[in-house]
């Protein structure tokens, strides 16, 4: 049994702010936190002593919506409820409002969403009085454990040892919460001096878990009588559950984010993190871009129609050029079209002749058809000076025999990591992909090369495998036991011969920031990315009248990353993506009963199959890019990105209703459409009705 | 898996009589198990009750389709994938065949048994209209012998039945005298698989000179059970099928369903849904006739 007081290091899951205690001493702060901890040798015995176990609370008045936290009545962290807030500025904004034809206003909200990867959370831990502990378990990111349990454990760093085994999906879900897992496991194995093993099953892991921020998003925006953009406010606040976890991080690239990609030549961006009696909302797929895309694509929609031009054209009037500058400032070096990939969106998904025909065809019928476009991007890698903190560091390692092995911390969990880095080793070597392995991330054996998160990997850590790859090729060469061109023989037998003479045969390539990056941590201005991937997405939806359910029944996700490095694992990933941002649109809704969800089961928490599946069709444009490996950006977040959006602005086509709030259920649906008012809100009691 | 297995007792005669006495012998601590695809939810989330089960699928009896000049028999263990697969009752009960087609995935459909679904009692189960509107009996078997009971009245109130602890299901017939009606059958869940109804309806109807000679109407998840509609079948009856007899409709309908706010959906989301089921059952109706 594991109290707090069996603590041997420092009470909290180490991260960014140790705020967050691995198990409660004295308050909880929300439902799912835990106090106390059971093992026993036979897990059956488990639920026996949990029953035994009784624990009296003494309430406090709690906070379960961003506007309670906000209105400061209820303090429950810090002294203001707020995790985190940034303000970005560019150009005079309140010099816009006297010149604007219209002034377009606009609130957004985006709900919780879990990550539902197949594989829940688990962990084994093992401690050793001589090696310490050792934890084995289903996680991104090997050397956040590893942090975290040095400071739990009181450990020093060779005493703590983080394998990451094959993880069955994760989309940031095992960022950050297996260091709390982990954190138990290791607590008990400590305490009990036996191997732990802790797998939550789905009912727990949905419960306890972290999920996608909810978000609110406020536009008011000052647009010239031709639709072009003046300047504008914007008002980002996320909810960010009990505990800072990542919230902070959440919430910058969400700020960054909330302009689109479009010209503004005046904003203010004022974004805010706020604590609520919930589990610590966490990182996701997107992690707050999606949330702030959604309401800045909507008001897209919104502010055409104020303007009295189509949605197509207001985005041509206000995109991005290269030359101009983010909301962050950060100039656009790269030559990208944005006006060209709409075209190009916009004639594969036959937008023009599909909206006149469904407009003509919507007379009449119980089945409203409707098209929906939204123009998005997304920075790769960390925000701005996030990379250089990183400093990441990439092994490459030949053997006597000649194979090779890469050396990262980079986890695969379902989305082609290996595949793609060991593709970029065998590359930069000129060897058959079949000779490059990649080994196990076992903190003991890989360096830091940073989080499995921000899709950054192939862009950041494979542009580091590439110089580590050339490293041992020069070294090869240098010594004169290569020449220039080799056959995949001639590099075994260099390695061979270097082995035999010099001992091991390893290159280590560390991140460096390109030298014309700037970026202002306390103005939040300049490069917040080293590239953008670049997007426009169509929808093609239909509404129900009989059932008000919205399905998708086309969809066209055209992008622009760079080099595709593996097109069959890249359109995977969007085709992917694409999905799991339907669902975040349209069916999959975390219900809160004071701030614990209550839905927690498959049968309920309504993710799509298959059968709810448009076919979705996905297309690369390239443009090239200096800082990826062979010009790759980033790709694993962006179809998170653009589909809600596109959907919610298809179903305004169809049905002329303007939705600002996803998940958009039938429910909703039905209600917009009514004549009167509900007499409550939602699906609210917990009465089952099965 | 949040119960112990060591706490169970399952036993698997294979035998009807075996498993009749089993149960008469101590008839409240006996569970008999079918497909169990509501008893293992229940099972592995800790909450199932009774610690001893008695297997009944392998229980031959249980299990055979049987056609009659009159009625098709189905043993209370058949499965969907038996329901969709059948022939005569694919051709002349289509609502049974479409409910069976989309109860769960195919995986469920293979263990789910309709006997099941009839002993669990869920006001969202989606073979349960098709029972009512077909007049389905079912016979219930005990150590006592027999006894037939009309479906609509064994289905008594929120998950409950007229099944004794000592009885078993052991065929349900439904009459062969609906294969003239225009039948149709709507599911509306929260997806297009794998999911429990938010409303459900089977309905079937016949034309004669013009006018509604006979509609059957049944809704699933808008009522504590699975709810024929009398009245509003009452007030079809003769009619023709006209825009002002729709409007009329929607308003029985409504008044006789009693559908809740629960975790999927809402009560008034439920009546217009299912307000609108019926009236496109309606324009089927009148479109088919056209037609013939
Ligand atoms: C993934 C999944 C999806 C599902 N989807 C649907 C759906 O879409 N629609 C739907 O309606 N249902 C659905 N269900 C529920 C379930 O599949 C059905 O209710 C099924 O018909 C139950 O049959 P069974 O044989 O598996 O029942 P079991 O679990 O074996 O038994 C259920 C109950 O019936 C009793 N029982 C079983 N047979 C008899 C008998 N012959 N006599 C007396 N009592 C008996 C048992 O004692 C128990 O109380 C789903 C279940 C799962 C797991």
């Amino acid at each position: 049994m594991v109290t707090a007081k069996d603590i041997p290091g420092k009470n909290c899951i180490s991260l960014i702010l140790d705020d967050q205690p691995c198990l409660a001493a004295e308050t909880v702060n929300h439902p799912e936190e835990p106090i106390l901890l059971l093992a026993h040798a036979d897990c059956r015995m488990l639920r026996k002593a949990v029953d035994a176990v009784s624990i009296e609370y003494e309430p406090l008045p709690p906070v379960h919506t961003m506007e309670e936290s906000e209105r400061q009545s209820t303090i429950i962290w810090g002294t203001d409820n707020a995790f985190k807030s940034y303000l970005v500025e560019k150009g005079d904004v309140e010099a816009v409002w006297k010149d604007a034809a219209h002034i377009v206003e606009g609130e957004y909200f985006t709900g919780a969403q879990e990550q539902l990867y197949i594989e829940n959370n688990g962990v084994i831990a093992a401690f050793d009085p001589e090696d310490g502990v050792t934890v084995w378990g289903s996680l991104q990111c090997p050397y956040y454990v590893h942090k975290a349990l040095m400071a739990l454990c009181g450990l020093p760093e060779d005493k703590i040892r983080v394998v990451q085994m094959e993880t069955g999906g994760a989309f940031g879900g095992k960022e950050e919460y297996p260091s709390m897992i982990a954190g138990h496991a290791a607590l008990l194995s400590i305490k009990s001096q036996r191997p732990v093993k802790i797998v939550y099953d789905r009912m727990e892991d949905m419960v306890a878990t972290t999920k996608r921020h909810p978000s609110r998003t406020r536009h008011r925006t000052a647009v010239s009588k031709d639709g072009q953009i003046l300047g504008g406010e914007i008002e980002f606040t996320i909810d960010g559950g009990a505990y800072a976890t990542l919230s902070s991080v959440v919430l910058s690239r969400g700020t960054i984010h909330a302009g689109g990609p479009y010209y503004w030549p005046s904003v203010r961006i004022r974004a805010k993190a706020v604590a609520t009696n919930t589990p610590p909302h966490g990182a996701f797929r997107g992690f707050g871009a999606p949330q702030s895309l959604f309401a800045m694509e909507r008001h897209m929609d919104h502010i055409a129609q104020v303007a009295g031009i189509s949605p197509v054209e207001v985005r041509r009037r206000n995109f991005l050029k290269p030359g101009q500058t983010t909301t962050t400032e950060q100039t656009i070096r790269e030559d990208i079209d944005l006006d060209h990939l709409l075209g190009r969106a916009l004639e594969l998904s036959d937008y023009a002749a599909k909206k006149a025909r469904f407009a003509e065809e919507n007379r009449s019928g119980m089945r409203k058809k409707g098209m929906g476009i939204a123009a998005f991007l997304h920075g790769a890698g960390f925000t701005g000076s996030g990379e250089r903190y990183l400093n990441s560091l990439v092994g490459v390692e030949a053997g006597a025999d000649g194979g090779v092995r890469v050396l990262v911390s980079s986890a695969e969990f379902g989305q082609g990591t290996n595949t793609v880095l060991c593709q970029i080793a065998a590359e930069a070597l000129a060897l058959p992909y079949e000779g490059v392995m990649i080994a196990r991330p076992d903190t003991t054996v890989v360096p830091n090369s940073g989080p499995t998160v921000a899709s950054r990997t192939a862009m950041i850590v494979g542009t580091l495998v590439q110089s580590a790859a050339q490293g041992i090729k020069q070294t090869l060469m240098k010594t004169g036991l290569l020449g220039d061109n080799y056959t995949p023989e001639q590099f075994r037998a260099s390695c061979g011969q270097f082995i035999r003479t010099h001992g091991a045969l390893k290159s280590y390539a560390r991140y460096e920031a390109p030298g014309d990056v700037y970026w202002d941590d306390e103005k939040y201005r300049g490069e917040a990315y080293a590239a953008f991937a670049w997007a426009v997405y169509v929808a093609e939806v239909s509404v129900d009248l009989t059932t008000y359910a919205v399905t998708v029944d086309d969809f066209v996700a055209l992008q622009e990353v760079g080099k595709v490095l593996h097109p069959v694992l890249a359109e995977g990933q969007i085709t992917g993506g694409v999905a799991q941002a339907i669902g975040f649109a349209l069916y999959e809704k975390v219900v809160w009963q004071n701030g614990r969800m209550i839905n927690n089961q498959m049968t309920n928490y309504i993710m799509p199959t298959s059968a709810d599946l448009p076919p979705i069709r996905v297309f690369f444009e390239q443009l090239g890019n200096v800082h990826g490996a062979h010009g790759a950006k980033g790709i694993g977040e962006l179809p998170m990105d653009g589909p809600a959006p596109a959907i919610v602005n298809g179903v305004e086509d169809a049905i002329g209703v303007r939705f600002r709030s996803i998940p958009l259920l039938p429910e909703d649906v039905f209600e917009a459409l009514q004549p009167e008012p509900p007499r409550q809100q939602g699906p609210s009691s917990t009465r089952g009705t099965t | 898996m949040r119960a112990d297995p060591a706490e169970f007792r399952l036993v698997s005669p294979g035998d009807l009589q075996v498993v009749l006495s089993l149960l008469a012998s101590e008839p409240t601590e006996w569970l008999p198990i079918a497909g169990g695809t509501d008893l293992m939810v229940l099972y592995s989330a800790g909450k199932l009750p009774n610690r001893k089960l008695v297997n009944i699928w392998n229980i031959p009896e249980l299990r055979q389709i049987e056609v009659f000049p009159d009625t098709i028999r189905i043993g209370a263990a058949c499965t969907y994938t038996a329901l969709r697969g059948h022939d005569d009752v694919s051709r002349e009960f289509p609502l049974l065949a479409a409910a069976a087609s989309w109860t769960g995935g195919i995986a469920n459909q293979n263990r789910g048994t309709l006997g099941g679904n009839i002993a669990n009692a869920s006001p969202a189960a989606d073979s349960l209209p098709a029972l009512l509107v077909y007049d389905a009996e079912v016979t219930l078997i005990s150590v006592r012998g027999n006894r037939r009971v009309a479906y609509r009245d064994f289905h008594q109130g929120y998950k409950q039945t007229a099944l004794a602890a000592d009885e078993l299901i052991r065929d349900i017939s439904l009459p062969r005298r609906f294969s003239g009606y225009v039948s149709h059958a709507r599911k509306v869940g929260a997806r297009n698989a794998q999911a429990i109804s938010k409303v459900c309806l089977a309905a079937l109807g016949i034309i004669a000179n013009g006018a509604i000679r006979d509609a059957r109407l049944a809704l699933g998840s808008v009522a504590p059970i699975p709810l024929r509609l009398h009245e509003t079948e009452r007030s079809l009856a003769g009619k023709k099928i006209e825009p002002s007899l729709i409007g009329t409709v929607r308003q029985s309908v409504e008044r006789e369903i009693r559908p809740i706010d629960d975790i999927r959906s809402t009560a008034r989301y439920r009546a217009a849904v299912a307000a609108n089921l019926v009236v496109e059952f309606l324009e089927k109706l009148a479109t088919e006739r056209t037609r013939a």
